[in-house]
């Protein structure tokens, strides 16, 4: 079966109203008692889809590594997660607030990309035994950057919280122009890789029912941009995505959601800026150095976290336009 | 369609079991500026062991960032306050990231013919160390010395950040004339090398297999038939390894660049040099 991605616009009462009011209703509210763990707070922003927004801050013990946007869509048989989190507390406070509005199994959890914040909590949901899902070159991502990202755990919000962390590589993959369906009763979500552009490992997670793309780390809102993979590929990626018809996006940071295709705007400007900028240093021959500290500095009043973020970019920036 | 869970399952596993990459190793707690207990008690006898040390303040400078931005590609000067004169000159640099899990981040050997030993390439640090650059001079003496450089914060790792284009573009070089010279100053010109240059643990997504350490170890720079410079690199370099040097040379002629990898790959490329500006 192929289900076209703006099926949703044409078709969207794809289940009945009992299904629906089911999605929509606490009514099945199962407390967990077997353990004192706090739920994360959620934001239901379309019909049994529901964000916690994280705050615009690097981790640390004072945040408790809640920097990222992270949640879950519920269909008729099961849930998946979408992105787990910074750390094991952080999935295990989700898949707490997910208990809260369901009974239904976790049946996937899917990470948009490698980045800690949005994988470290996978191991919170091993329990549930769901198919792990990401890009094809996330095991790799993760496999070459395992120990780093541990380590950096630790020293970010202390050994107690890192404890039993560990890297959970996808148990299923996408390929880049292959999207793959996946049926959560009800409700199909649309999971699409990308080419190289936040990250070598960038995956949208479409509910076609309520026309809501999680985004990722491809849109960031109020917090900096942070190049971890192609400047040139993220302005292209960017471009293709303003194309699509769908309702609203749930950026992996910034607001739970926001309007199309005006969220890309901001995050666009921002990288063809910088792009510009870094092209100007090189045709006059300027450093490395010269392009990390001046590249994208009229940008500056524009987001949150610029000083710790715009310099790294500047610099994946120039290594990578130097080969233009 | 989805075959490759098996895989990547096993793959998990072997990933998990082994953690051989050279980044591994790093501790918890991240190294003090003041704290060089790597170098005194390890690094020094590891490699300078009976060299006397002299302080290189006087001969040497050094820039790099206080705090990396991109911990993958720190760039890193390096000034010599003499020029090279052909019976005085730094005959050997040898650069040292103290916390970094392969030290030597590159020994360039130098000749007169670069006319100044200055140079500006690009390091990978993953987490606070001291940097050390450690210069030979051609009477026999050495000269030390050293940066404390803080790692970046974020979620930024010193890994690869595009494998797929490193890869397709492999072996591909570039030389930018940055400087050809102004009144008899040594020109400038900076190698660009596309190159993975890592070891970290590489995942061949089609055979599921583990990919081994894979980096240039190896770049002769010449002008004509004169060696300017040979340079012993490893993995602390960036990946597209890239270094700016100098030369001296009348008239037209050409730079040629021989590089090679520890899988012995071998690529070769000239480039006229272009009409100096003399005046």
């Amino acid at each position: 079966m192929s289900v076209s991605v703006f099926s949703f616009l044409k078709r969207p009462m794809l289940m009945g109203g009992v299904a629906l009011a089911m999605l929509v209703s606490p009514s099945g509210v199962k407390a967990d008692t077997s353990q004192s763990v706090t739920p994360l707070s959620m934001e239901m922003v379309a019909p049994g889809v529901y964000v916690h927004v994280g705050v615009h801050e690097d981790p640390s013990p004072g945040n408790q590594g809640d920097i990222s946007n992270i949640g879950f869509v519920i269909g008729t048989s099961g849930v998946a997660v979408i992105d787990s989190g910074d750390n094991p507390a952080l999935g295990h406070r989700l898949r707490a607030a997910i208990q809260g509005v369901t009974d239904l199994p976790i049946l996937y959890v899917i990470n948009t990309h490698m980045h800690p914040d949005h994988v470290l909590g996978n191991v919170a949901f091993r329990g549930d035994d769901p198919e792990y899902i990401g890009h094809a070159r996330l095991a790799a991502a993760l496999a070459d950057r395992e120990s780093f990202y541990l380590n950096a755990l630790k020293s970010q919000l202390g050994a107690t919280p890192a404890a039993g962390a560990e890297i959970i590589p996808p148990t299923r993959i996408v390929d880049i122009g292959a999207p793959v369906e996946i049926d959560l009763g009800g409700r199909v979500l649309v999971l699409t890789a990308y080419p190289t552009a936040h990250t070598d490992n960038d995956l949208t997670v479409l509910d076609q029912l309520t026309g809501t793309l999680w985004a990722g780390d491809l849109i960031f809102i109020e917090r900096i941009p942070s190049l971890d993979g192609s400047l040139l590929g993220w302005i292209k990626v960017l471009h293709g995505l303003r194309t699509l018809k769908v309702a609203r996006v749930i950026p992996g940071h910034g607001p739970a959601s926001a309007d199309w295709p005006q969220a890309t705007f901001a995050a666009t400007r921002y990288l063809e800026t910088l792009a510009g900028d870094i092209r100007a240093i090189l045709d006059r021959n300027g450093s490395l150095k010269e392009a990390a500290l001046s590249a994208g500095q009229g940008e500056k009043e524009n987001w949150v976290l610029f000083e710790e973020y715009n310099g790294g970019n500047a610099t994946a920036g120039y290594v990578e336009l130097e080969w233009e | 369609m989805f075959s490759n869970g098996l895989n990547f399952r096993w793959a998990g596993a072997v990933v998990a079991s082994l953690m051989l990459s050279f980044f591994a190793v790093s501790p918890a707690l991240a190294v003090p500026e003041g704290e060089e207990e790597s170098w005194t008690t390890n690094l020094k006898d590891l490699y300078f062991e009976g060299v006397t040390l002299e302080d290189g303040s006087e001969l040497i400078s050094m820039d790099t960032p206080y705090r990396a931005m991109d911990p993958a590609v720190v760039p890193l000067m390096i000034k010599f306050s003499k020029p090279q004169a052909p019976d005085s000159y730094i005959k050997k640099v040898t650069l040292i990231i103290d916390e970094n899990p392969a030290p030597v981040g590159g020994v360039f050997h130098l000749t007169p013919e670069v006319g100044d030993a200055s140079l500006t390439t690009r390091i990978r640090i993953n987490e606070y160390t001291y940097v050390r650059v450690i210069a030979e001079t051609s009477d026999g003496k050495h000269y030390m010395i050293k940066n404390f450089v803080k790692a970046s914060g974020g979620c930024a790792a010193p890994g690869l950040k595009d494998r797929e284009t490193a890869m397709a573009r492999l072996g591909k070089m570039k030389m930018k004339f940055v400087d050809a010279g102004v009144g008899g100053a040594p020109g400038s010109a900076q190698l660009m090398v596309s190159h993975p240059n890592y070891s970290g643990l590489q995942l061949d997504q089609v055979k599921g297999m583990m990919i081994p350490s894979y980096f240039v170890n190896s770049i002769v720079i010449s002008r004509g038939d004169k060696e300017l410079m040979s340079i012993e690199g490893d993995i602390s370099l960036s990946e597209n390894p890239s270094v700016l040097f100098h030369f001296t040379g009348e008239g037209v002629g050409e730079l040629n660049a021989v590089v090679k990898d520890s899988e012995g790959g071998v690529f070769k490329k000239s480039w006229p040099i272009p009409p100096r500006v003399d005046g």
